[in-house]
């Protein structure tokens, strides 16, 4: 589903990521770790065309990101909370959402029912503003609304950050489930290693914009990732 | 403990992104600034023969009488144009900083700021000017030094200003009428606030209380800022109560229809943007001025379409300027969502274009004016619809300022909606229609004039798809650039 291909990424001169090949099989969920500044976030935004490859490119789906556009209406992603709209409450964001993949209201609706344990009671019918939750209720909205109109690709920056326990091993399941389902290829970057190791099929490991471990997820993974970072 | 205020105060100016993105627009401002003072100085020097040639009355009575509307405009223009500035408070509260400390240096602040500056440039001319003429020094200088002195009040009134918009409408309402009523004779305030003024040129001992004045608007902005200074204070975000709407009437547009709704929700809940639309209704106003014959400058024939373009054009001055800045904040989901550039594009046009529309119906009234001016009215309607509806999109598809829709974030939130980039764009999309008019008027007669202006405009509407083809090119080669520039915020 995804072909990296030579990609590297250079700010003055500094490399900060400098991936040679890496393929990821349609719905595998991939795992990404790594230490601040590893490039994990560079990844994605690369990978979503909102950043320019200095060289190399990625394809999605056989599509060029940064020369075609036609990879947008598959692939879905929350990084941070520049991809929520502050001033809409959340019903409206996810039907604006939902009207950009081709979503009626009834389709959201239909979409959202079985989220509300996720939510919690804190995010449908309440009278704020997106701007105005918490940063965790902001992160649950647009986790979900990224699941919405149902994308073949899925991208989540650190989706676990900033989340309760509660909702943390929700979204676990939520995440476990879409990938055994149909044919989602799941991106996930994360600092905790239990959680990575417990939804991803596969994890890699970034160190200073290098790929340094490649690993199908296994019991032992995550003592080998603990060893790793052990450093 | 001031060294470190100072220098945090140095770095943030001089890091900030708009200073390194926009040093165009920073030299344009500074010309801008140069302008003024220059304009101002002009004024305080010429005034006196001004007014004695052509009143024979004495010049300071006059300054006298309408100085109170001087001041009150000086406010007005401080709220609207005076960005306030603020240290970053919050990550300073838990250091060792006392607040007083805080709150005195960002008054302070406020004080060498150029709109209390640009007074100087008026008063002292001014005041040289009368003692040249024989007026005693002393009471010269006093009078001037309690002028400035209401300078710095309303400097230390803009703070409480800044935070109550409903104070600032009704006070902006209050001036209207006052001026109003003056300039139809019914009721005069000078009569009350010219012996005032008088008075403290008359006694220059008096400039004590102006002084006075000073000192307790600053003690009061300095106890108001004080108090407000927790976070669950004035430094905490308004939370509006929030209801979920969904203007489905607007789905017959189509496609642009999903754009056009949230457009409708960013202008209703955003300070910044209903500030825009306010100001739109303000120039509709505008062209009073020419019509009336109130200012002899603006008698010539060619400023008629001055003043429609701006009469119809408000929104488009304000809110079209800003595309894609509005959606600065979320820029980044934009780009990734499965959005035709087009109908992005088109639904903000439709936006401009409905706007003027309206508000062309609502300047109906100037036809009481007479047919020629109604004419220059529909003209530049034609004119902004047709030609500078696409001229600000493309504009604005090179502007990279990130907009702080809520811009109530600090304690002192920036008013920026109306500033003097968005003047400075103006300019280009004046200067054509005025000249093509000023063909016709000059040569033929006026009905040609308006005639070109609406062959412009029409031929600008063929264009229109030719146009977006060009901003959509623009966007996307400035697309990486755009989401950089929109990532740092300040």
């Amino acid at each position: 589903m995804i072909t990296v291909n030579n990609l590297t990424k250079k700010y003055s001169g500094t490399t900060v990521l400098n991936i040679d090949s890496l393929e990821i099989p349609k719905g595998q969920s991939f795992g990404l770790v790594g230490n601040n500044g590893a490039g994990k976030t560079t990844f994605f935004s690369l990978l979503l065309d909102l950043i320019r490859p200095t060289t190399g490119a990625i394809e999605n789906n056989q599509i060029k990101v940064s020369e075609s556009e036609a990879w947008k209406p598959y692939t879905a992603a929350f990084i941070d909370e520049s991809f929520l709209i502050g001033y809409l409450t959340p019903e409206e964001y996810f039907y604006f959402i939902g009207e950009l993949r081709g979503q009626n209201k009834a389709d959201v609706d239909s979409f959202l029912a079985p989220f509300e344990d996720f939510f919690n009671g804190e995010i449908l019918g309440g009278k704020k503003y997106l701007r105005d939750l918490s940063k965790g209720n902001q992160k649950k909205a647009g986790i979900v609304a990224s699941f919405i109109g149902n994308p073949e690709v899925i991208i989540l920056d650190e989706p676990f950050a900033n989340l309760d326990p509660t909702t943390q091993i929700r979204l676990k399941r939520l995440i476990k489930e879409l990938a055994d389902g149909n044919d989602v290829t799941i991106l996930i970057s994360s600092h905790d290693l239990m959680h990575v190791t417990e939804v991803c099929e596969r994890v890699v490991v970034l160190d200073k914009g290098e790929m340094v471990k490649d690993i199908q997820t296994s019991t032992e993974t995550l003592q080998e990732l603990e060893t790793y970072f052990t450093r | 403990m001031l060294k470190q205020f100072i220098s945090l105060q140095w770095k943030s100016f001089f890091r900030s992104a708009s200073l390194s993105s926009n040093l165009f627009f920073k030299i344009l401002t500074i010309f801008f600034a140069l302008y003024l003072i220059a304009m101002f100085t002009l004024l305080g020097g010429g005034i006196y023969f001004i007014l004695e040639e052509k009143v024979q009355k004495d010049p300071l009575l006059i300054i006298n009488q309408f100085l109170i509307f001087y001041l009150f405009i000086d406010l007005v223009f401080k709220y609207m144009m005076q960005k306030m500035p603020v240290v970053n408070i919050k990550p300073l509260l838990y250091l060792p900083f006392s607040k007083s400390k805080i709150v005195h240096f960002s008054l302070w602040k406020t004080i060498l700021s150029f709109f209390n500056f640009i007074h100087y440039f008026f008063f002292i001319p001014f005041a040289v000017v009368l003692i040249i003429e024989g007026y005693p020094p002393g009471h010269v200088i006093g009078w001037t030094m309690g002028a400035l002195a209401l300078i710095y009040c309303n400097n230390f009134i803009n703070v409480f200003l800044n935070d109550v918009d409903a104070v600032f409408y009704s006070f902006l309402g209050a001036l209207v009428i006052l001026f109003g009523l003056h300039y139809y004779q019914i009721f005069d305030v000078t009569v009350y606030t010219a012996p005032i003024f008088d008075a403290l040129f008359n006694q220059p001992y008096l400039v004590i209380i102006p002084i006075l004045l000073m000192i307790s608007m600053y003690i009061l902005a300095f106890r108001y800022f004080k108090n407000i200074l927790y976070l669950d204070g004035g430094l905490q975000q308004k939370q509006q109560e929030a209801k979920t709407e969904s203007f489905d009437w607007l789905n017959r547009f189509g496609g642009i229809s999903v754009f056009l709704k949230n457009d409708l929700k960013l202008i209703k809940r955003n300070k910044r943007s209903r500030t825009a639309v306010i100001m739109s209704l303000v120039f509709i106003f505008y062209g009073m001025l020419f019509f009336t014959g109130a200012v002899e400058a603006y008698e010539g024939p060619v400023w008629r379409i001055f003043a429609g373009l701006f009469v119809t054009g408000g929104f488009l001055f304000t809110f079209g300027q800003y595309v894609p800045s509005w959606d600065s904040s979320y820029y980044q989901l934009m780009m990734s969502q499965n959005i035709m550039y087009r109908d992005y594009l088109n639904a903000k046009w439709w936006l401009i274009v409905i706007a003027t529309i309206l508000t062309t119906l609502v300047a109906s009234f100037y036809a009481y004016f007479g047919l020629e001016v109604y004419l220059a009215i529909l003209v530049a309607a034609i004119y902004n619809v047709g030609v500078n509806s696409h001229m600000v999109l493309w504009g604005g598809a090179y502007v990279k300022t990130p907009i702080d829709l809520t811009s109530n974030k600090k304690a002192f939130g920036d008013k920026q909606a109306f500033n003097v980039k968005t003047l400075l764009l103006t300019i280009p999309k004046l200067l054509l229609p005025m000249a093509l008019y000023a063909v016709g008027h000059y040569t033929i007669g006026p009905m040609l004039g308006y005639a070109l202006v609406t062959l412009a405009g029409l031929l600008g509407f063929a264009f229109k798809e030719k146009v977006f083809d060009i901003i959509e090119k623009v966007y996307k080669t400035e697309k990486y650039k755009t989401i950089a520039a929109y990532k740092q915020k300040n």
